[in-house]
């Protein structure tokens, strides 16, 4: 049943890239259980506009738990304090009225904030540019059911090509590494047929500029799956290791 | 009407249809374009603004030929494209499960959806396409869902009677967007393409006729940037959120073509939208976006309302007897699978008697019971475990235990840009792609067709197409302190300084909200004539009241959310009354367009080919003038009409 709850709020407020950032209180009042929390900071940023205070700048697009966009450190937690989805589909039914929530941004070297709670998660896409793909280019792709593939592999490959690159695995990670989002990319496409004749290359490309990003080393203390909205198994970390040292096996050869 | 003198293919309006019988055009169109000489493809720039489905597909496609693409989203990564929210599947001809599909089927089955409003000759190239799509997507690495023998699976959507929807569980729309999107981050890498992400088109630049660029903003900077190029392609997606309230993400908007459509480039059939009529109801004002659940829940759930209006009730205090299981009692032959637009009409008819359920009485049943019964419930756990689940995590209501509440929400635009068949608008040079142009869905869009048109456009027409209008081309270089950059970009400061400077008393959403219900309610599922001019009235009101009221904080030389939206409803608050004028002058109902006046005395909507078989292409002249209505007579040659029946 709906109820309305009573909150307080703490969240990280910064202009820009260069500017020194801090915590700021609001009191968010009247809020509806049924709101989900991105609506709870709508009806916070609508009261802030009228007062003519500078609204709280937040990332998102789709509102269900699909485009990654969404992010936000809610209480400790990235996208909050239930398993399993983003902040977009989080309900405040999950908070309890005068409650305290702390709201920041990702935190992590390669993830610079640029405003409020966004942050710039381009090395995500240089990653994916420097190997995240199969290279078939348009046209003249064989029949697409030439190559059978058997079921279990392909649900497999599909697990790992759920990672929607929100960015939370990196942000809860105590070394900021980047090993799942990488690690699903790599088994995604490495447990198809299509993408083993780029396997080596692939590997080495996305490790290598995943260093260069500032990312820092995995020491497998799993928070990353844990916090992972989409259950991005450890086992594709795993993966992303043997397939690491076996093109470097193979490139020394 | 009826006298007007018909204008096929006269003046601006030429629709490019090459000769040749049905299934010859496509494959004659391809040989008698110019090409490009391999050599002379990197001396042209292309932009492409969008990286959905249209937009990616087209940039790596035309980086892979050796184009320069520059693409640009407006999101903080390609990836991110409003295309990866598409659940349900993507349709091709392959005919796999032998079951007598066929690419004359699909294109039958596609104009037949579209109410006859759509032209041949495009949705008969979608259906010769769509195989190539799969066979594409698989090479990428597109887990597509199998079978045990290796094979790929298929399941049958909404308005087919074959299995011809390929999937990749609830995720198909995610896993073809990151297909599209490795292959253009290949590009990227490769230096082929170059992107800018948090980068909003604000207009586009005309030079001899002939589209040469673009204006964008940095949407972290605010730096206002020119583009120069020898094409144009917009990619960018429907306008559903003209409601406020639907399935679109929260950005999506229809400033890209607005903006062409200000320069130029007609407007087609802007008033045909869809409804879908399974989605999660609105809970209170604060609702800021409603989220579909899969039509397939039609296959085993039962549609009903109490039969006395106000019946408060819980509803398993309600027993059988008084229960309105009113699509099975309307249309005994279809019951609970009739189209999207018959379920979505009939659940608004049952609110507006009074008879809806759930605490806004915005909402109908939709019972698991008797499926329960039937097929226990592990069977519907299978079936539809995950959007079970979703339901919950949204309402907190268990779906096993107490009916969902489900309501219709405005969910795709079949009308945007009208094009040629090459693809390109009214400008030449400026090219519209996937959902943005008003596309080979005519009046109404099957389940699983978008994506497939999306990639068809990006993959497999505009390398085409473009290649055909740059062949005709000199490659120039225009550098951007042409004088038509410069005015672009003043026009684009002056119109942010002037959002900036009103400091009224209102919010961008609270004009949004008001804009959005009354497009609902008088411009929603169900159309008159009386209610269209107040309409428009109204959305004249609220423009005004805009220019005046709104309230926009901060600069623009910084990362500002509220200018961002403020802008895109000013264009909203501009598109929602042509809407209207196309649903007032178009006195048929078709498709997603219902006009109460024109109904069967089953109250099922009622063609008027005699006088309304075209696309309407809206061209604008001036602000606070009336658009021009121009004509697209649509030619059958292949298709017998037929009046839709489902009872
Ligand atoms: C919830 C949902 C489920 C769906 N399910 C299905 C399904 O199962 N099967 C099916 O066939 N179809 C489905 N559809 C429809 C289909 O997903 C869309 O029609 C299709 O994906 C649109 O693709 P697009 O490439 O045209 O646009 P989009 O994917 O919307 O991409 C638009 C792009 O344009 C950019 N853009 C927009 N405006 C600007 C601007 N001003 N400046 C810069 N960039 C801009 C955006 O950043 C984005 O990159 C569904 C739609 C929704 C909403
Ligand atoms: S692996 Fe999980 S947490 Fe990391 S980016 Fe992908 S979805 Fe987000
Ligand atoms: S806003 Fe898209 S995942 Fe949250």
């Amino acid at each position: 049943m709906e109820r309305t709850l009573n909150l307080h709020l703490k969240v990280w407020r910064q202009k820009n890239r260069n500017a020194e950032g801090r915590f700021v209180d609001y009191e968010a009042n009247n809020i509806s259980t049924e709101m989900s929390f991105l609506e709870m900071l709508d009806v916070v940023n609508e009261k802030l506009i009228k007062n003519g205070e500078d609204p709280i700048a937040f990332d998102h697009d789709c509102r269900e738990g699909i485009c990654g966009m969404c992010s936000l450190f809610i209480n400790g937690r990235p996208h909050g304090p239930k398993d399993a989805i983003t902040t977009c589909q989080l309900h405040m039914r999950n908070f309890k009225d005068g409650e305290t929530i702390v709201i920041e941004p990702w935190r992590a070297r390669a993830f610079p904030v640029i405003k409020d709670l966004i942050v710039d998660r381009s090395a995500f896409d240089r990653i994916m540019a420097a190997g995240g793909f199969i290279s078939a280019n348009t046209g003249g792709a064989p029949d697409a059911n030439a190559i059978p593939i058997s079921k279990n592999v392909a649900e497999d490959a599909m697990d790992a090509a759920q990672c929607i690159g929100c960015g939370a695995c990196v942000a809860v990670c105590k070394n900021s590494s980047a090993m799942l989002f990488v690690g699903a990319k790599v088994a995604h496409l490495g447990r198809l047929p299509q993408g083993k004749a780029e396997r080596e290359r692939r590997v080495i490309a996305m490790v290598n500029q995943m260093e260069k990003e500032g990312f820092g080393a995995c020491t497998n203390t799993e928070a990353c799956s844990a916090e992972c909205p989409k259950e991005i198994s450890m086992d594709v970390i795993a993966m992303l290791r043997r397939e690491y040292y076996r093109a470097m096996l193979k490139t020394e050869e | 009407m009826a006298n007007e003198v018909k204008s096929r293919n006269a003046g601006k309006l030429d629709a490019k249809i090459p000769d040749g019988t049905l299934s010859e055009k496509w494959t004659n169109h391809k040989f008698q374009m110019k090409l490009v000489n391999p050599a002379n493809k990197r001396k042209y720039e292309i932009i492409v603004v969008g990286t959905g489905l249209a937009g990616a597909s087209a940039a790596a496609s035309l980086a892979e030929l050796g184009y320069n693409v520059k693409s640009f989203c407006y999101q903080d990564s390609a990836r991110r494209a409003h295309s990866i929210a598409a659940q349900g599947g993507i349709n091709a001809a392959k005919n796999y499960p032998n079951d007598g599909d066929s690419v004359f089927r699909l294109f039958y089955d596609t104009i037949k959806g579209g109410d006859y409003r759509s032209r041949e000759a495009n949705v008969y190239r979608l259906a010769e396409l769509s195989v190539n799509i799969i066979d594409q997507c698989v090479a990428q690495g597109v887990p597509f869902a199998r079978e045990y023998g290796g094979l790929l699976d298929n399941r049958s959507f909404g308005g087919a009677q074959v299995s011809r929807t390929f999937y990749a569980r609830g995720q198909t729309g995610q896993q073809l967007l990151l297909g599209a999107y490795s292959a253009l981050m290949k590009q990227v890498g490769l230096g082929q393409v170059k992107l800018y992400p948090r980068h909003e088109l604000l207009d586009i630049v005309i030079v001899d006729g002939a589209a040469r660029g673009i204006v964008t903003r940095d949407m972290e900077t605010g730096a206002i940037e020119s583009f120069s190029a020898n094409a144009v392609i917009l990619a960018t997606g429907g306008y559903s959120n003209v409601y406020y309230l639907s399935t679109n993400a929260k950005g999506c908007n229809v400033t890209a073509s607005w903006r062409a459509y200000k320069k130029g480039a007609f407007f087609g059939n802007p008033c045909f939208t869809q409804i879908h009529p399974t989605c999660i109801p609105v809970t209170g004002d604060h609702q800021s976006k409603l989220t579909l659940m899969s039509e397939s829940l039609r296959n085993d759930g039962r549609v009903w309302v109490p039969k006395q209006a106000g019946d408060k009730r819980a509803p398993n205090e309600i027993p059988e007897d008084e229960r309105d299981y009113y699509l099975e009692r309307k249309y005994p032959s279809f019951g609970n699978l009739v189209p999207r637009d018959v379920a979505s009409r009939n659940a608004k008819e049952m609110a507006d008697a009074g008879k809806g359920v759930g605490s806004s009485g915005k909402a109908v049943y939709l019972d698991f019971a008797d499926a329960i019964k039937r097929l226990g419930v592990e069977k519907i756990k299978e079936k539809y475990g995950n959007l079970f689940d979703m339901y919950k995590q949204i309402t907190d209501e268990d779906p096993y235990k107490v009916p969902m509440r489900i309501y219709p929400a405005v969910h795709y635009a079949m009308g945007g840009l009208w094009v040629d068949y090459n693809l390109m608008t009214t400008v030449p040079g400026l090219f519209a792609a996937g959902e943005c142009n008003f596309s080979d869905h005519g009046a109404n869009r099957l389940g699983a067709s978008a994506l497939m048109q999306g990639l068809a456009d990006g993959y497999f027409i505009l390398p085409y197409t473009v290649g055909g209008y740059l062949a005709n081309l000199k490659a120039d270089k225009l550098t951007a302190d042409h004088e038509a950059f410069k005015e672009a970009e003043k026009n684009v400061k002056d119109r942010i300084t002037k959002l900036l400077s009103i400091k009224g008393n209102k919010t961008v959403d609270e004009f949004h909200r008001e804009l959005g219900l009354v497009m609902w309610d008088y411009v929603g599922m169900s159309r008159n004539e009386k209610g269209l001019k107040h309409a428009i009235e109204k959305i004249k009101e609220i423009r005004e009241d805009f220019w005046k009221n709104v309230k926009v904080l901060g600069e623009n030389e910084e990362l500002n959310q509220s200018l961002e939206k403020a802008g895109r409803v000013a264009d909203f608050l501009e598109l929602g009354e042509l809407i209207a004028e196309d649903a007032l002058h178009r006195k048929e109902s078709c498709g997603g367009h219902f006009r109460e006046e024109s109904q069967t005395e089953e109250n099922e909507a009622k063609r008027d080919d005699k006088n309304f078989s075209y696309a309407a292409a809206w061209e604008y002249k001036g602000d606070g003038v009336k658009p021009k209505l121009n004509k697209e007579e649509l030619v059958f040659e292949n298709v017998k009409l037929t009046q839709r029946s489902y009872k």
